[in-house]
Parts: C-alpha cells; sequence; structure tokens
C-alpha cells in the first residue's frame, strides 16, 4: 500500500514537472516572437522598443539561462506579469477570476453527475425498457450537442426572448453591473445571473456521466456475484443498490474527480457565450490579446489540476477497491 | 472536453472459425477468406442493430450532401457579392428556406457547403490521431519494458493536459488554417486510443498461436503485421468512429472561438459569425438552428455506429 501510494504521488510530481518544462518550450520555441506579438499593431514598433521588450521578457538571454530563470519563478509561483492587464502579475488577474468559475462549473459538474448517475442506473437496470431506450436517446443527444451551441439557443430563448419564450434572465454577466447589491440582494442577483449557465452546463455534461454509468452497470450486471445474490434470495432492489451499484460505480466516480479537476479550465466556451467572468473567459481574451505569461500561468493552473484530480481519484480508488491495493 | 465515454477493455471478438478451407491456396489467402468470413459475420450482427443501422443511415445523408454540394447548391451563394444572395438577416422564405445570414447569404447553402469542411477535418484529424495512437499503443505494448514505460509516461502526459487549452494554445501560436485545426486536433486526441491499444496488444501478444509463430522463428515485424495487428484492427476500428465524432466537435469549437480558418466555411464557423453578428440577442434562430443541428445529427451517427460496433465487437457488452 505505502508503495503504491509513494509511486503515484511521484507519478503526478514527474507530470507536473513535464508540464513545467512543456509550457517554457510551448510558448519559447514555437514559432513567432512574442515581443513582437506585444507590440503588435502598436504605435510603439520600431527596432528599439522590441529591443526594449525583449529585455523586459527576458528574451534577450540564451535559452538555457532563459530556462532557470522560468523554473526558479515558476517554483515560487511567480507567473510573471499580464500583458493585456498591464502591470499586474499574472496571479492576481487569475485569482479575481477563479471564485465565478469555481462556482459556476463546480455546481454544474456535481449537479450533473449525480443527475446523469442517476439515469444511467435506471437505465441500465431496465435494460431495453421504454425509460432506457428513452433516456439512452436524450443522453447521446446531448452528449453529441456542441455546449456553446446549446448555450447560445439558452441565451436566445430566455434572455432575448424569441417566439413564444420569456425573455426572464439576464442576457450575461455575473452580476448587475453598478447595481451596488450588498448582503442578500447581491446573492440573489448573482444566483439570477448564475440559472442559464448552470443550465446549460449540467444538461450538457450529463449525458457522459449516464453512458458510462449505464455501461458499467449492464457490464456490472453479467457478473456471477449478482447471479449469487439472486440465487440466494435477496430481493431485486438489494440486488440493484447494496450489490451492482457499489461496484459499478468505481469507473464513474474516477470520471466525476477527474471532471472536478478539469473544472477550472472547463466551460471556456459557455463562459463566453454568457459573459461569466470566469477563468474560462478569461482564456479567450487572453488568446486574443497574445497574452503569453497569462495563457502559460492559466495553463499551468488547469494542468495542475487535472493532475492533482487524477492523483485523488488513484488514491481513492485504492482505498475503496482492495484489488488495487493488493495489485 | 469530451471522450469516448466507452474504452473497450475486452478482447474483441473472437466467434469458432469454420474449418479452414484445404490449403492449396496458400496462406495468405486462407488468412484473408478468414478475414473476409469475419467480417461478413460482424456485418450481419450489425444490420440487425438498430441504434447502428440509424447511425449510417444518418451518416449516409450527410456524406451524400457533402459530396453532391455542387449540385444542390450554387457555390456562388458563398460569395457575398454574387447576385443569388439576397437581404441580410432574412427569415425563412421560398427562396432561402433557412433564412439569411448578415451578408445576406442563404444559410441552406453555408450549411450545406460546411458538410464539406467540417467532415474533412473530422476524418483527418481522425486519421492522424489514430495512426499516432495505433503507433504508440502497438509498440508499447508490443516492447514492453523501458519503451512500453516511456511511451505511456508520454501518454499519461497528454492525458492530464487539458484538451482544449492545449488546442486553443497551439492553434494560436501556429496561426488560422485548416491544416493547422486538423494536425493540432489530431496531436491532442491520441492518448485514450494509445492506451486502448496498448491493453489488447498485451493481451494478444500473450496468446498461445503468437507464441508458436515466435517458436517458429517469425520476425517482430511478421508478428506485429500478421498476427497482432489484425486482432487489435477491430477495436482501433471501433474507436476511429468514436473519435471522428470528437474530432468533429473539436473543430466547431475551436472554430467558434475563432482559430478556424477565416476562408473556409464549416459549422463552425458559422456559428461564430452568428454569435459574434449578435443572432442570439436579434433573435435569428434560422440562422443558428441548422448549423447546430447538422453537428449533433453527425455526432449522433458517429457515436451511434461507434456504440454498435463496440457492442458487437465487445463481448462484454454483447446483450445476455
Amino acid at each position: 500500500m505505502r508503495g503504491y501510494l509513494i509511486g503515484k504521488v511521484a507519478q503526478a510530481l514527474l507530470t507536473l514537472v513535464f508540464v513545467v518544462v512543456f509550457n517554457f518550450f510551448l510558448f519559447r520555441v514555437m514559432p513567432g516572437d512574442p515581443a513582437a506579438l506585444l507590440l503588435r499593431g502598436s504605435a510603439a514598433f520600431n527596432p528599439d522598443t522590441l529591443e526594449q521588450v525583449r529585455e523586459d521578457l527576458g528574451l534577450d538571454e540564451p535559452l538555457p539561462a532563459q530556462f532557470v530563470t522560468y523554473l526558479g519563478n515558476t517554483v515560487a509561483l511567480d507567473l510573471g506579469d499580464s500583458f493585456f492587464a498591464r502591470g499586474r502579475s499574472v496571479n492576481t488577474v487569475i485569482a479575481e477570476r477563479i471564485w465565478p468559475t469555481l462556482l459556476l462549473v463546480g455546481t454544474s459538474t456535481i449537479a450533473s453527475a449525480i443527475i446523469g448517475l442517476i439515469i444511467g442506473i435506471y437505465g441500465g437496470w431496465k435494460r431495453g425498457s421504454a425509460f432506457d431506450v428513452g433516456s439512452l436517446g436524450f443522453t447521446l443527444f446531448v452528449y453529441s450537442m456542441p455546449e456553446f451551441w446549446f448555450g447560445i439557443l439558452v441565451l436566445m430563448a430566455f434572455a432575448g426572448g424569441v417566439g413564444p419564450f420569456p425573455a426572464i434572465f439576464p442576457t450575461g454577466g455575473y452580476e448587475t453591473p453598478a447595481a451596488g447589491l450588498t448582503g442578500l440582494a447581491h446573492w440573489v442577483d448573482v444566483l439570477n445571473h448564475l440559472v442559464l449557465p448552470f443550465f446549460v452546463l449540467t444538461v450538457a455534461y450529463l449525458g457522459e456521466y449516464a453512458i458510462i454509468m449505464r455501461n458499467s452497470l449492464i457490464d456490472i450486471m453479467g457478473d456471477d456475484f449478482i447471479t449469487t445474490a439472486r440465487a440466494k434470495g435477496v430481493r431485486e432492489k438489494h440486488v440493484l443498490w447494496r450489490h451492482a451499484v457499489p461496484n459499478a460505480l468505481l469507473p464513474t466516480m474516477t470520471l466525476t474527480i477527474l471532471s472536478l479537476g478539469f473544472v477550472f479550465g472547463g466551460a471556456i466556451t459557455i463562459e463566453y457565450v454568457f459573459s461569466w467572468p470566469g477563468l474560462g473567459w478569461l482564456t479567450v481574451q487572453a488568446i486574443d490579446a497574445k497574452d503569453f505569461p497569462l495563457l502559460q500561468g492559466l495553463f499551468l493552473l488547469f494542468s495542475g489540476a487535472v493532475i492533482i484530480a487524477n492523483l485523488i481519484a488513484d488514491l481513492l480508488y485504492a482505498y475503496l477497491d482492495p484489488r488495487v491495493r493488493a495489485g | 472536453m469530451k471522450t469516448p465515454p466507452i474504452e473497450p477493455s475486452a478482447a474483441p471478438v473472437m466467434l469458432e472459425e469454420p474449418p479452414p478451407p484445404p490449403p492449396t491456396t496458400g496462406p495468405r489467402r486462407i488468412a484473408w477468406a478468414r478475414r473476409r468470413r469475419s467480417f461478413a459475420r460482424v456485418a450481419r450482427t450489425y444490420r440487425r442493430n438498430k441504434m447502428g443501422m440509424a447511425g449510417l443511415i444518418i451518416l449516409a445523408f450527410f456524406i451524400a450532401v457533402a459530396l453532391l454540394a455542387p449540385l444542390i447548391a450554387d457555390r456562388e451563394g458563398l460569395d457575398p457579392t454574387s447576385p443569388v444572395t439576397g437581404m441580410p438577416f432574412q427569415a425563412p422564405s421560398w427562396q432561402f428556406p433557412f433564412g439569411t445570414d448578415n451578408l445576406g447569404r442563404s444559410v441552406l447553402t453555408l450549411t450545406i457547403w460546411g458538410a464539406r469542411i467540417s467532415l474533412l477535418v473530422g476524418l483527418l484529424a481522425t486519421l492522424i490521431s489514430m495512426v499516432i495512437g495505433s503507433l504508440v499503443g502497438i509498440v508499447a505494448g508490443y516492447r514492453g519494458r523501458l519503451t512500453e514505460s516511456l511511451l505511456m509516461r508520454l501518454t499519461d502526459w497528454f492525458l492530464v493536459i487539458p484538451f482544449l487549452p492545449l488546442a486553443i494554445v497551439l492553434a494560436s501560436l501556429l496561426g488560422r488554417s485548416m491544416l493547422i485545426i486538423i494536425m493540432v486536433i489530431g496531436i491532442t486526441s491520441w492518448p485514450s486510443t494509445a492506451r486502448i491499444v496498448r491493453a489488447q496488444t498485451l493481451s494478444v501478444k500473450e496468446r498461445p498461436y503468437v507464441e508458436r509463430a515466435r517458436a517458429l522463428g517469425a520476425s517482430g515485424w511478421h508478428l506485429v503485421t500478421r498476427h497482432i495487428l489484425p486482432n487489435v484492427g477491430p477495436l482501433i476500428f471501433a474507436n476511429t468512429i468514436l473519435t471522428v465524432a470528437i474530432a468533429i466537435l473539436s473543430e466547431t469549437t475551436l472554430s467558434f472561438l475563432g482559430l478556424g480558418d477565416p476562408l473556409s466555411i464549416s459549422w463552425g464557423t458559422i456559428l461564430e459569425s452568428a454569435f459574434g453578428s449578435g443572432a442570439a440577442t436579434a433573435g435569428n434562430w434560422w440562422w443558428l438552428l441548422p448549423p447546430g443541428l447538422a453537428i449533433v445529427f453527425v455526432v449522433l451517427a458517429f457515436t451511434m455506429c461507434g456504440f454498435a460496433l463496440d457492442e458487437i465487437l465487445n463481448p462484454r457488452l454483447r446483450q445476455r
């Protein structure tokens, strides 16, 4: 067990090191001069300022020296200054946007996991029933749809108000700007803005959970211990909830925890559609502004979150499934 | 990010073979005859699968539309300066069944021509992804030892790097062109294939007939191409179909974020210009629905075909 733990932690650290190194080369070895990109289209574009910017960014040093500086800074969690929010550090810019993303993507990931699992359990249990066929069709449909397209349609229907649909929700944003609301009124306002993107993400994500849960349950239902339980005369309800579901939950649990890792970076298009000021929209803004330090920081955060979620999933797996521990 | 929701892990179909015909035709012919028979068997089972057939029919429809685009929709209609275009933002009418966009172009024409780019990008990106994934999976599974741990570590790294941010960063660094979109999707979507192929290679490698072939002095190349690949192939195929669905969705997303080729029209770029022109707030539903529904149905069709194949080729999922 201890060997397993140490192995998994070492693996996570190694992956993190790879991401940090990959990050460096991605933004430095790739074609395109960051300094030129930074100055592109500005009046200050001339050889002197270009040289100055290159010096500020440390791009005039040889690559190995840059690498050492970069490693030192990254370990100290100093991610440099953002281009597009001039003079502000990447850390500050990112910190401001974390909460809205956690609020939106975190809650909808959890909601979609719970709803998706329940749909999957009932579908897989009564395989071939009307509920199974109907829910499979529905989940496949929502799984196949680009989430931003669904988001635009929902936005059009319930915020723009088309035809019979009432325009009852705000068209986007995190709160009513300059309303100066405090306390409870502020929270009601935020929730009002949260409804549409939360609904879209929950529907868009639940298909994957339902499909995996359904297949996992069908898989388990063919196992010998289910037949044994039935032969013993265990009631069907108990066969499902005490014998089949706990075993079928393992793969879906891994997916859920991994998705929680993707929470930080997972809602880029939906945040963009609903102007939700989270990390996803920040990524789009950073791309538009060619803000490489900010993109690099976001990238590190996104990958780091997934690596940690992966590690948690591995450890939890070992805790819940004794076969993993032994092997 | 969306991943194929099913990772076929068990062995592919290994049904009882009828006794081979007399060996007068040479080993290669026998092998091909056997493969033809097993293909026919899978095709027979597939025809009975309702979900798979529904997917295949939808797919055939969209492929026909893409191939016949020049016959059903005048290419002129893509050019905003052409006389066949109408007034901007027109609601559906007899002349323009799906209305017009901000430049007065028929949304129906755009959607029909968009099928070509969307399908092409999806298929080519999948091809790249499959080649890399299968190669990494087979080499890792067959060679074992250090090669395997290095390759699988690389695969794990690619798996934890969030797909969309990586694709966005690559696309924004390399520029906006169709080729780059294809490459970006291809090189970011292979890891799950590599894992599946490796697992299958590991199990095939240990089977007695591979051992026998090795004992008879077969070379590594012979073992891989004649014994391992034909047995891993069906699984790669099922996975390919599922990957096309994901590749098309990825193209749509990247194009929607403005990273697509500005010169070619795909379903993603239509949605980008619709959203960018305020179609959502103006209530231009006819501009948003056709390309979006086209994406949903194509992705759905590929997914249904993939699931059906998976159900046939993966014994653990077969109806009991």
